[in-house]
This record gives structure tokens, sequence and C-alpha cells, in this order.
């Protein structure tokens, strides 16, 4: 992971050597909005390679506006943000594929639009397709996919580049809980696979803890990280897990953390 | 982590087969013989004795109409068919005109605010103003009677493709332009990968009324603006009407609406194959 990382700072962009341990860190970052309002509030927080880091919160807390700060899709108006700009898979919170693409053609999107020629972006394609399970359905279009399988498009095509860094903007909150969990189990198998540094956003304690290393619970706006727990339980994680009396210990202390965070 | 491949995916939503059904044809006939009856409903008991003259049957519009190639001065088919395929010509190429100009237009507008909102009150006069008001200044700027003829023919059908097109590059998603900004996409790539294609269906709709539009901009252009030699339908029209030539006044107008309607239908059928696979229309069951 050396090498270098582009830093924005207050919305500048600087360059600076990034630390070996380090993909994406938050220090003192503020954002209050043109209107005045104050989405985040001192927000500090890092995540390294191999650390799944779920940030839960109620809605409005400003979860989102982090995750469009690390990807400098909005700039903050103080504080500094470090992330490799340059490799950073962004997973909406709906699947956003093209419906005049197939399954095959949304996934080689991103790698088009960084101009990787037709043969190695088809490769690439196949490769990030099967590690979703979606083949067999490389020529479908998005009409002709269930929720889940969209979302699992949306997947493979951020996965196309091999991003160090992966923002999830609550990509599974609007489907059902069954195909849910089956994606929590995809999504745990690929991060094991890719030892990325993931961010993720969600509003579901027992998804918060079921992926993560690290849970951080954020405040009502303006956002600001008021408990942090870390999760101890062993890779592989199985559905099991989601039963046992420690899981539910740390789900109990989490929604205890979050209903002070909203009083 | 190879048994990913194995979790049992989602059940996929099954294509429908389009099928032509009985009822396909049964609506459309039911539909043609009520218009076929209203005809001699006009022609033999609505209209007075005296007036019939104005509305002869159908069978006499075939047989004194379509049945005669050609007969003496301007009457028959054969100088319709020549007048109807000078007319076409003139609403096709309007027509490319339109479209070119038109959907260069709106291209313009959806990048820039300000210039959609100084252009739209343009658009919207050039729309509802009555343009054939205006022959007497266009015959005055304009030698060629082709050249009049094609600004009418663009005049009246430019605005729904501008207005289409606009809407449809307008459409994507807040989400699908984050997509291209987070990978850095020029303006060019972001109209031409994701613009465009998403404007495709309005782009559509918009072709089929402006399509209809050109074929009456040129219908109507012909009243108006002609030359000796091949006349266009319109031109033709005007003659049978003030003759009094009842079936072949039908006649002619039949297969001026027919050039419309095979115009409609063509933009349908490019519609279908262009976008159908992926682009569903919902009739709520």
């Amino acid at each position: 992971m050396a090498g270098l990382v582009s830093t924005i700072d207050g919305g500048q962009v600087s360059q600076s050597a990034a630390t070996d341990s380090v993909a994406l860190s938050f220090e003192d970052v503020s954002m209050v909005f043109p209107d005045g309002t104050r989405a985040l509030d001192d927000i500090n927080l890092t995540v390294s390679p191999g650390e799944f880091v779920t940030v839960v919160g109620p809605s409005g807390c400003g979860k989102s506006t982090l995750l469009r700060i690390a990807s400098n899709l909005e700039q903050n108006t103080s504080g500094t943000c470090s992330i490799d700009r340059n490799s950073i898979g962004y997973v909406f919170q709906d699947a956003t594929l093209m419906p005049w693409r197939t399954v095959r053609k949304n996934v080689e999107l991103i790698a088009e639009l960084h101009g990787i020629d037709k043969a190695k972006r088809a490769a690439l394609a196949d490769e990030a397709i099967s590690l979703v399970g979606l083949n067999g359905f490389e020529e479908k279009y998005p009409r002709q996919l269930s929720g889940g399988m969209k979302m699992r498009a949306s997947l493979a095509r951020s996965l196309v580049l091999h991003p160090k860094v992966f923002l999830f903007d609550e990509p599974f909150g609007a489907l059902d809980e069954i195909t849910r969990e089956r994606l929590n189990d995809e999504l745990l198998n690929l991060f094991q696979l890719a030892g990325f540094a993931g961010l993720f956003i969600t509003h579901s304690i027992a998804e918060a803890v079921y992926m993560s290393t690290k849970v951080l619970v954020m405040s009502a706006r303006p956002g600001r990280i008021v408990a942090s727990f870390d999760i101890p339980f062993a890779f592989p994680r199985t559905h099991d897990l989601r039963y046992q009396p420690e899981f539910a210990e740390l789900c109990g202390q989490i929604s205890h953390a979050l209903r002070g965070a909203h009083a | 982590m190879s048994d990913t491949n194995m979790i049992p995916v989602d059940d996929v939503i099954p294509d429908k087969k389009n099928r032509i059904s009985a009822s396909d044809l049964l609506g459309p006939g039911i539909v043609f013989a009520l218009f076929i009856a209203l005809w001699y409903l006009l022609s033999k008991v609505i209209l007075p004795k005296q007036k019939r003259f104005l509305l002869p049957t159908p069978n006499k519009v075939i047989t004194q109409g379509f049945m005669v190639w050609h007969s003496g001065d301007r009457r028959g088919l054969q100088p319709i068919l020549v007048s109807l395929w000078d007319s076409a010509k003139v609403a096709l190429i309007g027509l490319a005109i339109t479209i070119v100009i038109g959907m260069g237009l709106a291209v313009l507008m959806s990048t820039r605010r300000w210039l959609e909102q100084a252009t739209w009150p343009y658009l919207v006069a050039v729309q509802s103003a009555p343009i054939l008001a205006l022959t007497p200044l266009i015959r005055a700027l304009i030698d060629s009677t082709q050249t009049q003829r094609l600004l009418v023919v663009v005049l009246i059908s430019i605005f729904p493709i501008v207005s289409n097109t606009l809407f449809g590059l307008l459409s994507a998603e807040k989400s699908q332009h984050e997509l291209f900004t987070l990978q850095g996409a020029s303006r060019w790539t972001r109209l031409t990968k994701l613009q465009f294609p998403a404007a495709l269906p309005n782009i559509f709709v918009g072709l089929r009324i402006s399509a209809g539009l050109a074929v009456i901009g040129a219908v109507v252009g012909d009243f108006y603006f002609r030359q000796g030699g091949v006349v266009g339908i319109g031109a033709q029209i005007d003659v049978y009407r003030s003759r009094l030539w009842g079936p072949e006044l039908l006649t002619a107008i039949l297969l001026a609406s027919a050039l419309g309607l095979v115009v409609f239908l063509f933009f349908g059928w490019l519609a279908r194959r262009a976008i159908g696979k992926w682009h569903i229309t919902n009739r709520g069951q």
C-alpha cells in the first residue's frame, strides 16, 4: 500500500505519502452545507486493508455524506480525508445499472470509462461476473433481473478494476431479508478473497455486526461518532453466528449506544 | 471461495413472448368496419341530397378514384401517386433536417440551463404560430419553391423532437450521473454513454410525432408553394377541391393519410428494433 495518496484537505487535493497500514482516513472532518446545516462534526476514523468498518446511525445523520466526501462527490468544509483516489469502488444504494446495457456491458462500464481495451475488459468482466455468481446471465438486461441479481451485477461492476478501498452506501437496504443475508455472505466471501478496505453504511445493526471488524455508531445531525465497537468474531463467518448469544449481546450494546445517540 | 458460484441465484423474471392473437386483429377490424359504416352513413343519410357530391361513398371512391389510372387533365391514380411521391420527398428531407437541427438544439439546451430557458419561448412560439400566415414573408425571403416547402416542414415539425429529446437527455438518474463523475468521465462521454441512450425512448416518441407533422407540413406547404410541372399532393388536393371532383379528392386525401401512417409505423418499428429489448412500456395490467 506504499505509494502516493491524494489528500482532500478542506476541498483542496494534495499528494502525500501513505502510511502502509491505512487505506482511508478521516481526520477532524466536518461538513457544513451551504444552507448552514451541520452534516458532520469532527469525524475521525481510519480503515486499513483487511478491515471492514461499518457506520450505523439514524436516517439523515450524514452517514452517506461520509462516503460522498471520501469519493470526492462532495467536499468537506474542514479537516482532512486521505484515500487512494485511483482505487475506489463505490456501491450505490440502488443498483444504478444502465437499463440499455446487458449485464456484461454494465459490468464492463467502469473499465470502459477508463479506456481499457475490449479484450481486457471482457476478461475482467467475466472474472467479476463469476465472483458474484451471475454466470449464465451475461446477456440479460437489468429489467429481466430480480433486485438481488441487480445488486450482484452492481457489485461485479465495482469489482472489475480491483479497487483497494470499497465504499458501500446501504447497498442492500432495499432487498428482502433472505436476499440480504445471502448477499451479506457473498460480500464477506469477496472481502476475504480480495482483502480490500471496506467502509460500509447501513441502518441494520445485525448486518453491521455480521459484516464488520469494527462498528461505529453515529449520532443524529450533526453526525458525530459516539461509540466504537470492535467485532471479535473470526472469519469465515457463517449464518449460525447470527444466532449466537455473543452476537445478540453485541447487537444489544450497539442498539443501546444508538438510542443514546438519538436522545 | 469458489462456493460463491454455488449459491443459487434468485428467480429470473421471464420474458414475455410477443404473439399475434385473434384479439389483436379483431380490434382493428371492428374499428375499420365502424369507420366504413360511418362513411356510408354520412354520404347516404346525413348529408342533404344536393350536398352528397362532397362525400362520395367508399365504392365510388374506389371505382372512380383508385381504379382509374390516368384520365385527361390530372385525373386518376397515376397523377395522384406522382404528386404523393413529390410531397413524400419534401416531407422526408424536411424531417431529416428537423431531426438534425432539433436534436442538436436539444443537446445544446441540455448543457446550460440559461440556454434552455432562453430558447423555450421561441420554440413554443414556432409551435403555436400560424406558420401559413407567414407565407408572404417566406416568399419574399426565399426564392426556391423547394426551400420554401422544406422550411414549412421544419417549422411545423421541430417542436416535438426538441422537447422530447431534451426531456430524455435530462432524465438520467442522479446516481447514474454520479457513477460517471466518480470515473472522471468527460462531458462527451457522459452525453454519448449515459444521456443519449437514456433519452432514446423519449427521442422515439418525439420522432413519431414529428414524422406525422412533417407529412402534414409537406401537404399544407403544397397549398401555398407550388410551381409549374409536378406539384405536391397538397396542390393536387386543392385542384380537386376547387373543381369539386369528389372521388379524386378523397383518393388523394386517403393516400396522403396513408403516407402519414406509413411514416408513423416505420418509426414505431424502428423504436422496437432499437430499444424494445430493454425498454418496457406498462399498460397497468
